[in-house]
């Protein structure tokens, strides 16, 4: 019955969500419900994260993920005049190739949860309580020491800027040729 | 009154753990304190809608409801009652699993949200580490409700609703999250704790003046993200009818009822906290006399007190602006609050740099 913990029902509960919706998204027909069962799993492993203390990376998740680009998603589903409805038919070989990757996928995080797991250990106690600092997160993102990030982050920050630029233009060139 | 909570939670909390093995005592206040959130949810819901009707009525020189109990307070839990035994009406050609899930999406963001808010002197849910980047996030959870809404329902204005919606609510997101950023700095955390405690001696707006220009930004984009006057655009009865929730019926609407009102006390709350000082008493450094009959006021009044200063702000603009156009509601977020919140973060750094 030690099993049986507080932690490790709510931890079943969002897994069962998590994978439930992820393979619901995967394999319904409308796209609509895909962004709908997608948005469920993201927000599921917002949970997760948030039972593991990671406040930040739950926050992020669902700000970015199941705030920003689910909502782009949806944006995009809306605008597009009847998208998914009269998709290709998958072939059998793209589905074998596709089959291939997941089991690929699914081996590598086997693997390491099999070579690298701890499971004697009840997640409950020490290394889950441990909250990151904010402070820390924010000086890592922005020094240019060892181990911080401040190149890749603004290289992201000039790539985005360079998009939202690039789409202003496209914009505008089609306002342009209608008049 | 907080203290009392308090105790009562941890009696019961005792009676719980005397009792019955300790994995289920968890689970089983985990479900308890979700069921208090819930209930505290829609009891300010009730009361803000028969606030706000009352309120609009004396703007618009009239009486409001004042048949159901003294000044018609009662009203609320008549119309409650009637919208819980309405019909649901089916519709025939929509996407039902979107439709009936849109409502609770909605419910839930602003639900989660209670979660990370401080309520009065330690009473809140869990004090988050990045309490301000969580309660930011969570309430951008609500609008994927919105356009799920407004897309299932099949109905044109609905779906133009639901697009206007979520342009404004993105756009204005924007201007919220970048005023809270500038008290970030100010304040020097993320957590609400710190930032109540950084507050005990003045509350932000009296430490820099650049605290004013945010909180202005704050109440116009917050105010905005309800989707209420003048910025209803999304539910504008004149053209849309009622927007994204026009096909909505019976308790399948009043969750939408619910959650904006919820919505508003929500913004009204985090304005609060993070610019007004929240729960702490107004303190003066120096005059001893006037802080200790301030702190005889217990921090719950002070916290619900100034929530409720900053909705009534709220309903007066709805109740007195004329409704803005779309071009005109994003040439306002984007051409101008956005530049202004974004100097005003540079300004407040300046300031916390040199003259704190």
């Amino acid at each position: 019955m030690e099993f049986i913990t507080a932690n490790n029902i709510i931890f079943a509960l969002l897994s069962v969500i998590v994978l439930g919706c992820g393979l619901l998204s995967v394999l319904t027909e409308k796209l609509m419900h895909a962004a709908f069962y997608l948005f469920l799993t993201l927000v599921g492993v917002a949970g997760l994260y948030l039972q593991m203390s990671y406040d930040f990376l739950a926050a992020a998740q669902l700000s970015v993920y199941a705030g920003g680009i689910l909502m782009l998603f949806i944006f995009a589903i809306v605008l597009v005049h009847r998208i998914g409805e009269n998709s290709e038919h998958v072939r059998m070989g793209k589905k074998a190739r596709a089959g291939f990757a997941a089991l690929c996928g699914i081996a590598v995080v086997l693997c390491t949860m099999f070579l690298f797991g701890n499971f004697s250990e009840d997640p409950s106690t020490d290394q889950f309580t441990e909250t990151v600092n904010m402070e820390l997160i924010g000086c890592t993102l922005l020094g240019t020491g060892k181990h911080q990030y401040l190149l890749p982050f603004e290289a992201t920050g000039i790539l985005l800027l360079a998009c939202i630029i690039g789409a202003l233009v496209i914009a505008n060139k089609e306002k342009e040729d209608k008049e | 009154m907080s203290l009392e909570l308090i105790d009562g939670i941890n009696k019961i909390h005792t009676l719980l753990t005397d009792n019955i093995e300790a994995t289920w005592v968890s689970l089983i206040e985990y479900v308890l304190v979700g069921l208090g959130f819930l209930t505290l949810y829609a009891l300010i819901a009730l009361f803000l809608i028969i606030f706000e009707r009352k309120i609009c009525a004396y703007f618009q020189c009239r009486l409001g409801p004042n048949r159901v109990g003294p000044w018609g307070i009662f009203q609320v839990i008549a119309d409650m009652v009637k919208i819980l035994t309405k019909e649901i009406i089916p519709l025939k050609h929509n996407d039902k699993l979107l439709y009936y899930a849109a409502p609770f999406i909605v419910i839930m963001g602003s639900l989660l949200t209670f979660g990370g808010l401080q309520f009065a002197e330690g009473v809140y849910g869990v004090d988050f580490n990045v309490g301000v980047f969580y309660l930011l996030a969570v309430s951008s959870i609500s609008i994927i409700g919105v356009m799920l809404a407004g897309w299932s329902s099949n109905n044109k204005y609905s779906l133009i609703g639901a697009m206007r919606s979520g342009a404004q609510v993105i756009s204005f997101e924007l201007s919220a999250c970048l005023s809270m950023m500038a008290i970030v700095i100010l304040g020097g955390s993320m957590n609400l704790s710190a930032l109540m405690a950084a507050q005990e001696d003045a509350w932000f707006i009296f430490q820099s003046p650049f605290t004013w220009v945010a909180l202005v930004i704050y109440l116009i984009a917050a105010h905005a993200e309800t989707n209420r006057g003048p910025f209803d655009l999304p539910e504008a009865e004149s053209e849309l009818t009622a927007g994204y929730h026009v096909e909505y019926s019976g308790i399948t609407f009043g969750f939408f009822y619910v959650a904006e009102y919820c919505n508003l006390f929500i913004n009204a709350a985090i304005g609060t906290l993070v610019f007004l000082g929240g729960w702490q008493a107004l303190h003066i450094p120096g005059c001893e006399g006037f802080n200790a009959v301030m702190d005889a006021i217990p921090s719950y009044i002070w916290m619900f007190g100034k929530t409720l200063v900053l909705i009534f702000l709220s309903l007066w603009v709805r109740w007195t602006f004329p409704r803005l156009r779309i071009d005109q509601l994003l040439h306002l977020e984007w051409k101008i609050m956005l530049p202004f919140s974004l100097a005003n973060i540079l300004l407040m750094a300046i300031w916390v740099i040199y003259f704190k």
